[in-house]
């Protein structure tokens, strides 16, 4: 390995590594603004000189290539000027109104000029100032306080995959914009705002709520769509103010979606607070005691086989267990269901319904398929990852279904299950493609798993790629692209009625009324009629569901509890409770827990950790060792259309909050992909 | 003084014509294809033992340069780019040759082209020189039409292409790496090195990058041979050099003159003098806008080339000379240099861009007398924080002439300074919190 001596002391480094790199290496930190891991290098900030022995000018240790030798010195004199000089030509012409800028407190340049600042400015001259720039609902512009370090540009243009972003002018009058000041067409817009060292991008929505210090932090998990991104929830007293990332470089990286991040003034608005029930056709506001009571009195009387029950988008696995202990346990009915929708599942391997390629797994790819699936609107984050993948492998990516603009270029093969049917028999010119590529992965999205020919093409692309031995200990091509938090969990724990001729029987008795009372878990987004049937809704916010319910029952959202998450590729990871449920609101397996105490026939646990063991047990107990043999399926001819997504109106939450509804707006006046064209 | 033989380009003046037919008369395309059939290894050792160096004003070993493309044609395409973007004031070297010698620059690019394995030549002119570039364009043409470039190009079984692309008129597009990305169609600014633009150029591919009288005078040198060329001028400082002599000059002209040639014979002999005589000289930039100035004391025996300036604490350049008289207010014409910098000044990176602005206004104010002794001092410290921490030489380029002022004239500049008041009586300035103070004369 080369070496590198950084202030004397003699380390060896990567090949490849810059500087800057090695010297962290070293255990030397180094100021930096521009320089970002995740971003090309700019080196335009020049605040991260060093000197290089031999060198008579100061390098910029962020662009320069470690070399084996090198000697490099950041603790001297001559070090110290320069970075000094160029925290004061930073400070010249930014202003001084920190006291009122969002930013401060978490703001790169004020701790920066803590070390390299002078204390009195030497700066007479008029400050600059720079006109506002309109970017859309979520990001503020204070442009006379950017420091042109361009990170948003290179963000928008590398990560998000819009080259909206550019600067204007030259000089002293270069200026960060959008060109025609409208809103960044991207669902990864607002991690600008954290990029942003300054507070020349700030977030429009938090605009002065809170300072950064007064807030409470809480890890925790995002339940907006499947991928899990983990996110720090920061509240201020009970209120969620906003949600920012955290690293997880399995998962999101460093990034989340404007969803997950601004959804969370949804949080207190339309919230169930106290349990209501429906007397004439109205609600009324009603007690604990009398909600359950009038639940029990109705449980009694109907048989199990009409009691069904429904599990929403945002669950989490306590919810759905003690849902499905309360189901099998006191109401003797398995009549239960984590879709919404009908998509063909089949869970008999846990592979059947995961991404098993891992999201990480995306960059190692040379071959992408995707079928029946919109992964920028469906799974932002995992685009990103598949944009991120085809920067760096140039790989091949191909469609079935027109899915609109993805970010980068795709190939669309068809849109009709007979395409699946060509590729499996190996008449489809890609069909070779895959065979021969080393590490394909293959997305079958709710799009393609809705019709008919669901199963045929999940089946049939199955034993495709296992026939190919593209299934293997090593790589696994078959990916399921669900949308819902809550779906690999549900499957998990086997919530789901599903026999091995009839995937959809619960649908099926739903839709023909057979169900005459109904248990809705904050399932928010069905499809049905009601009719004669007693509706309770369970959750936390009026939405769908609670607009048909008899009796509605107050729960917790996804920052108020403790709760477990698995994502899509199946990993289980752990939210913390950042915020407590408002007003007479309870955890929903607080609720299940009474409910069952009430009718005497208790579920076995009495706190939260009992419940998660009882998880732990029932997860790992499943044995999925022996693989079942395939499943042949009839070809259906069916046209594959990747179903519009109504990106900022996807759960209740969404739906609530303002932020997203003027995105959406925004977003329904320019946002014309294919999707539309198509339908 | 050069004697009319040993002068390459001896069109200068427009007296013999610049087409291809006068251009031939002069010996232009004459040993072309003998000198293509040579090694490309022959070539770039006769460039290198003539010792010439780089003519855009950093003064590089033209022959060590062009030694650095790869020596084997790879996957990637080489370039070979002109730099006729010539922005730097007191400069207009380049566009005489344009004009009036345009086939010894193409046949220059042919040469190049093959020593460094290159089928395609761009000429980066800059947008404001578009007659030239017509010129240029028809010289070329006219090379296309007798098969002097293009397939087989004279017959020496080297194909290249020339490709004229103009400039939008941004001074920073003179910088290399600027330029190439102005060429590729992206913001002229400068990229980052290493690497450099030899490995990792035009579209990412190995790229040479030379001035237009550089290229231009490598064909004669192949041709009189490398000893000609390294007798003329000065060991390693050698052959001929266009100096453009413009300012308080009788005679202003371009002319092309022995590298080391005194200072003192150039302006005398080929500018007619300065105005008002010698003795009202107050001082010369040697080297274009960017570099520092010379008082007369220097000017007297200082000869032109690059060794004996840099020693002088200023540089030979681009050899656009100023001549700055005692009629002018010396500070005025530095602060409208420095101007010109901060209106050129690409913006990327920090030091230039907030730098530049700061010195042009300190030192408007110092040619109003409107500054303090302190500021003095302050604009030396700014000229020090930016020279030496900019991503291109565009920070020296914009430090080094306030450096060159104060180093010269201090004294002229503290003449007009003044204490710093103990209150400031300002005029109104909206923005300043503590306004009230000043009004007050107890305060």
């Amino acid at each position: 390995m080369p070496k590198i001596t950084v202030n004397n002391k003699e380390l060896e480094f990567e090949e490849g590594m810059t500087v800057l790199q090695a010297c962290e290496l070293a255990g030397v930190e180094i100021p930096r603004f521009c320089y970002h891991e995740r971003l090309s290098i700019a080196g335009n900030c020049r605040m991260c000189l060093v000197e290089l022995e031999k060198s008579p000018k100061p390098i910029a240790s962020c662009a320069m290539p470690a070399s084996d030798g090198m000697k490099i010195k950041t603790n001297t004199p001559f070090v110290d000027k320069a970075r000094k000089g160029i925290m004061e030509f930073l400070l010249a012409n930014h202003p001084l109104d920190c006291p009122v800028c969002d930013q401060g407190g978490e703001c790169d340049l004020q701790d920066q000029s803590l070390f390299y600042g002078f204390d009195k400015s030497r700066y007479t001259e008029n400050k600059r100032q720079v006109k506002e720039k309109y970017m859309g609902p979520l990001i503020k512009t204070q442009m006379t306080r950017c420091i042109h370090c361009t990170r948003c540009i290179r963000f928008a243009t590398e990560v998000a995959g819009i080259p909206e972003l550019g600067a204007t002018g030259r000089g002293e009058d270069m200026e960060i914009t959008t060109y025609l000041e409208k809103s960044m067409e991207s669902e990864l817009s607002a991690n600008v705002i954290d990029l942003c060292p300054v507070g020349a991008l700030t977030s429009k929505p938090y605009a002065f709520e809170a300072r950064p210090w007064d807030l409470k932090k809480t890890e925790s998990i995002d339940v907006m769509d499947a991928v899990g991104s983990n996110i720090r929830v920061d509240t201020y007293g009970w209120e969620v103010k906003r949600v920012l990332p955290r690293v997880n470089e399995d998962i999101n990286e460093e990034w989340i979606s404007d969803k997950t991040r601004y959804a969370c003034d949804g949080l207190s608005k339309q919230r169930l607070d106290i349990p209501y029930i429906r007397e004439g056709g109205k609600l009324k506001k009603s007690t604990w005691d009398e909600a359950m009571k009038l639940i029990i009195t109705k449980l009694k009387s109907f048989s199990p086989n009409e009691i069904g029950g429904l599990v929403g988008d945002l669950a989490d696995l306590e919810m759905i267990y003690s849902f499905k202990s309360f189901f099998e346990k006191c109401i003797g009915s398995t009549n239960f269901e984590c879709r919404q929708d009908r998509i063909y599942i089949n869970p008999q391997e846990r592979m059947n319904y995961i991404f098993n390629s891992s999201i990480n797994g995306i960059e190692q790819s040379d071959f992408i398929l995707l079928v029946g699936t919109n992964p920028r609107l469906e799974a932002t984050i995992l685009n990103s990852r598949i944009r991120k993948s085809y920067i760096k492998n140039k790989l091949k990516i191909y469609s079935i279904g027109d899915a609109g603009d993805l970010t980068y270029p795709y190939e669309n093969i068809g849109s009709s299950t007979s395409v699946i049917r060509e590729i499996v028999t190996g008449t489809h010119k890609i069909s070779d493609k895959l065979k021969k590529a080393l590490k394909p992965i293959v997305i079958i999205g709710d799009s393609a798993l809705c019709g008919k020919s669901g199963k045929y093409v999940f089946e049939a692309l199955k034993n495709f790629l296992s026939r190919n031995n593209f299934i293997n200990k090593d790589w696994n091509a078959l990916n399921i692209l669900t949308q819902q938090a809550s779906r690999v969990g549900g499957i998990d724990l086997d919530v789901y009625s599903i026999s091995e001729t009839e995937n959809f029987s619960f649908f099926d008795k739903l839709n023909n009324n057979v169900f005459k009372f109904i248990y809705l878990l904050g399932a928010d987004n069905i499809n049905f009629d009601k009719k004669d049937s007693f509706i309770v809704y369970q959750g936390s916010h009026g939405d769908k569901g609670a607009e048909l319910a008899d009796v509605i029952l107050p729960g917790a959202a996804y920052t108020e509890k403790n709760g477990l998450f698995i994502n899509l590729e199946g990993k289980l990871q752990s939210a913390y409770k950042a915020s407590y449920p408002p007003g007479d609101a309870r955890e929903d397996w607080v609720i299940f827990k009474d409910l069952s105490n009430m009718m005497k026939k208790p579920l076995g646990y009495n706190d939260a950790k009992d419940l998660r063991t009882l998880i732990n047990k029932y997860i790992q107990s499943k044995n999925f060792k022996d693989i079942k043999k395939a499943i042949d399926a009839d070809f259906v001819e069916e046209s594959i259309l990747v179903k519009p997504i109504d990106y900022y109106y996807t759960n209740s939450i969404v739906r609530s909050s303002k932020v997203m509804s003027e995105c959406r707006q925004i977003s329904k006046k320019f946002l014309f992909t294919g999707i539309e064209k198509a339908s | 003084m050069l004697k009319d033989e040993d002068r390459i380009f001896k069109n200068l003046y427009n007296d013999l014509g610049w087409d291809l037919d006068s251009a031939i008369k002069r010996g232009d395309w004459s040993q072309t294809k003998e000198i293509i059939s040579k090694e490309k290894e022959t070539i770039i050792k006769e460039i290198k033992k003539s010792e010439l160096r780089g003519r855009g004003g950093a003064g590089f070993p033209t022959g060590l340069k062009l030694s650095f493309a790869p020596k084997e044609l790879g996957s990637r395409p080489h370039y070979l780019v002109i730099n006729a973007d010539e922005s730097e004031p007191g400069t207009c070297k380049d566009r005489d040759i344009l004009r009036f010698e345009p086939h010894k620059l193409i046949e220059g690019c042919l040469i190049a082209s093959y020593a460094i394995s290159a089928h395609t030549c761009y000429i980066y002119i800059r947008g404001e020189y578009f007659r030239e570039g017509q010129r240029l364009q028809k010289a070329i043409d006219q090379a296309y039409d007798k098969n002097f470039l293009g397939k087989n190009a004279c017959n020496s079984g080297w194909d290249l292409d020339v490709y004229i692309h103009y400039g939008a008129g941004a001074y920073i597009c003179g910088e290399e790496t600027a330029l190439l990305e102005s060429l590729e169609g992206n913001k002229g600014q400068p990229r980052l090195k290493p690497p450099f633009p030899a490995l990792v150029g035009l579209y990412g591919c190995p790229t040479i990058v030379n001035n237009v009288e550089t290229i231009a005078v490598i064909p004669t040198i192949l041709k009189k041979g490398s000893k000609w060329f390294a007798s003329l001028g000065k060991p390693k400082n050698t052959g001929t050099k266009i100096f453009c002599i413009s300012g308080n000059v009788n005679n202003p002209c371009n002319v092309e003159e022995e590298m080391g040639i005194p200072l003192k014979e150039l302006i005398e002999k080929h500018a007619g003098g300065v105005v008002g005589g010698w003795n009202n000289l107050l001082a010369v930039i040697p080297g274009g806008s960017s570099m520092p100035l010379l008082p007369k004391s220097i000017c007297e025996t200082i000869n032109m080339d690059f060794d004996s300036l840099i020693k002088a604490k200023s540089g030979l350049g681009t050899a656009g000379v100023v001549v700055i008289n005692k009629d002018q207010d010396i500070i005025r014409c530095m602060a409208r240099i420095a101007r010109f910098y901060k209106h050129e000044s690409c913006g990327q990176c920090t030091p230039c861009r907030e730098g530049c602005g700061w010195m042009w206004r300190m030192l408007e104010r110092m040619a109003d007398g409107d500054s303090t002794y302190k500021e003095i001092d302050l604009l030396h410290d700014v000229t020090k924080q930016i020279e030496g921490h900019t991503i291109c030489a565009f920070g020296e380029g914009s430090a080094w002439p306030v450096q060159g002022l104060l180093r010269h004239f201090r004294k002229e500049i503290e003449k007009r300074s003044h204490e710093e008041p103990l209150i400031k009586k300002k005029s109104n300035i909206p923005y300043l919190i503590d306004q009230h103070l000043l009004e007050k004369d107890s305060a």
